[in-house]
């Protein structure tokens, strides 16, 4: 068979060719459909177990019926858990601490990283290599000794230890993404605005901040996940539910206190879970080129 | 990240160009470096007050008595490395870091290649929905998991009656526990290794695998000569990025298992936590999450190198 293709010459042979091309590409897309509808359904059975245990009665969930649906829709946990002091508490507590953390936090990196990315000065090169490798320190190394410099400091179980600890959390890899997003910017703007006689704040404030924004955004975004998604620190600091954050306080105090039915839970779970999900949904672009600044690049 | 070591490396060009155009600024340069050490030590103040300190700190902790009266050199860690229950925790922390790490980026891969597949605005919304566990806080999902999985009347367990099996007690036995939380983990992290390869993937050029399919590549022939060599780096730098990450993962093993069954589960931040913590011991769990620091100390030095690498193929 090959030697008659030979034969007939170039032609046929590259008209046969084309079409399976095509077909291949095709069969592609379906199969990433289809592979993609299935990762889809594996990734998003527990968020939906979730709501629905959430949308159940006591009665059902005890009852052992379909764990996977329900018929009757009820609300009750949802309100139940709104009305709740408690939950009330570990809300407005996690808001509080992660939205004044996401301010410190965007504050100290947007001036490290000005200096860092812009400014010359002794041991700059080696202090941004150190703060990225901040960032690969996990929390779980300072757990203990954080514990005994809080106690000197009389902030255990107080809600405002979190706000003193987790900085250190959010601000080396804001700091590093603002370096990278400072440094594409082009050398000949802060030329020319040097020229106007801009000073280095001026220049920051007028120029850095405004072309850095979407920057900016991806930073608040990181720091806002990482603060509120916690479970460590609020776990190992604080004990007394009136100090507690929601990712701590679901899982230590709601459970343990017996009231309530896991209905209840997962109606806190979800409503937990919601706003860095609203956040994301709205502002997904940046998020992600914020992650991926190296990639995208590389 | 990239951007962020060119920023690093930088300053040394400029240092060239500066001198020849405006040598007469000294004075202004001398004041703009006290104004970018004071930029700077907010930052500063922060990373050596509650990150470096701290961990001297522990180094220091970690040597004393339970009490902490008495100095003692590396007895809690000669004490650590021949008792039992610590091997268990050092197997569990292995085997847990390098499965979970393996099977999210083997399924970031995939994934990635999918997506690249498949045009914009469908890619779009695919991201958006495989992201979603990423973004939920890691210990909220992973106590739904736990009402999932746990007892004999589980949501899991209902499944497998549907189809006239067995219930499983599934944390109540070492091996099953052991595999949902590398589960729960993979099935957390991988958007993460996803969204990177993604990226990486549409950097490479399109005529790469356009001149393969012409000269009748197959798709694993792609994978193998076109994206691996392109995504060498990056996946070199995710993977040790997320060993680090992995082996000091805190709240899926704390929610899910808290150790048992007879702290079989345990990896090296919850045993911390439970000698340190709720045992009381502060030398003895200082002594345990010391022995992440090698791990982070090897890998970050592979990962600094990786990036630079990746800084110089850049330029």
């Amino acid at each position: 068979m090959s030697g008659a293709t030979l034969a007939a010459g170039h032609a046929p042979a590259r008209r046969g060719r084309r079409p399976s091309l095509a077909r291949e590409r095709r069969w592609a897309l379906w199969g990433s459909y289809i592979a993609l509808v299935f990762f889809a359904i594996g990734f998003l059975i527990p968020p939906y177990f979730q709501l629905v245990t959430a949308l159940k009665t006591s009665q059902e969930i005890g009852s052992g019926k379909d764990p996977w649906f329900t018929h009757h829709p009820y609300l009750g946990n949802f309100i139940g858990i709104i009305e709740n002091p408690q939950f009330q508490t570990f809300f407005l507590n996690s808001a509080k601490i992660t939205l004044f953390v996401v301010a410190v936090t965007i504050v100290i990196s947007v001036l490290a990283a000005y200096a860092l990315a812009r400014m010359r000065f002794f041991g700059s090169q080696a202090f941004a290599t150190g703060v990225f490798l901040t960032y690969l320190v996990p929390e779980s190394l300072l757990f203990i000794p954080l514990f005994k410099v809080l106690s000197i400091l009389h902030l255990i179980n107080s809600v405002w230890a979190l706000a003193l600890i987790w900085p250190t959390l959010s601000v080396p890899f804001c700091t590093w993404i603002m370096i990278g997003y400072f440094s594409s910017i082009p050398k000949e703007l802060d030329e020319a605005a040097m020229i106007d006689g801009a000073s280095h704040l001026q220049m920051l404030w007028k120029i850095f901040i405004p072309v850095a924004l979407p920057g900016i955004i991806a930073a608040t975004i990181f720091a806002f996940t990482v603060c509120w998604g916690d479970f460590l620190y609020p776990l190992a600091f604080l004990f007394t539910s009136n100090q507690m954050v929601l990712t701590a306080g679901i899982v230590s105090t709601l459970i343990h206190g017996d009231v309530l039915d896991w209905g209840h839970i997962m109606a806190a779970n979800v409503l937990a879970s919601a706003p860095p999900i609203i956040i994301y949904a709205f502002l997904m672009d940046y998020y992600i080129a914020g992650l991926t600044a190296g990639a995208t690049k590389g | 990240m990239a951007d962020g070591t060119t920023a690093v490396t930088a300053p040394a060009l400029r240092g060239i160009a500066q001198p020849a155009r405006r040598g007469g600024l000294q004075r202004f340069a001398r004041r703009r470096s006290t104004l970018a050490f004071v930029m700077c030590l907010p930052l500063f103040l922060l990373i050596a007050g509650l990150v470096v300190y701290p961990f001297f700190y522990s180094i220091y902790l970690s040597m004393l008595n339970r009490e902490m009266t008495r100095f003692v050199g590396l007895f809690n860690y000669l004490y650590l490395l021949s008792s039992g229950t610590f091997h268990l925790v050092i197997f569990q922390s292995c085997l847990f870091a390098i499965t979970a790490v393996f099977f999210k980026a083997l399924i970031g891969f995939i994934l990635a290649h999918v997506m690249h597949n498949i045009s914009g605005r469908d890619q779009r919304i695919w991201r958006g929905l495989l992201l979603i566990p990423w973004v939920i806080p890691p210990a909220l999902s992973t106590l739904g998991y736990w009402w999932m999985v746990s007892g004999d009347y589980s949501a899991i367990n209902w499944i497998l009656q549907l189809f006239g099996l067995h219930p499983v007690a599934w944390l109540a036995n070492t091996w099953t526990a052991r595999m949902w939380i590398i589960i729960v983990n993979v099935w957390f992290g991988t958007p993460f290794f996803m969204i990177m390869y993604l990226a990486t993937l549409k950097s490479v050029p399109e005529q790469l695998y356009e001149a393969a399919a012409i000269d009748g590549a197959t798709g694993l022939q792609k994978i193998r000569y076109i994206s691996l060599p392109m995504l060498r780096n990056i996946i070199g730098i995710t993977v040790l990025f997320s060993l680090i990450v992995t082996f000091a993962n805190f709240d899926i093993v704390e929610i899910l298992t808290a150790g048992a069954p007879a702290n079989t589960t345990h990896v090296f931040a919850t045993y911390a936590f439970q000698v340190g913590i709720n045992s009381g011991n502060i030398p003895m769990g200082a002594a345990v999450s010391l022995f992440i620091f090698p791990i982070l100390a090897v890998f970050s030095i592979f990962i600094l190198r990786g990036i630079g690498r990746r800084t110089q193929e850049a330029i």
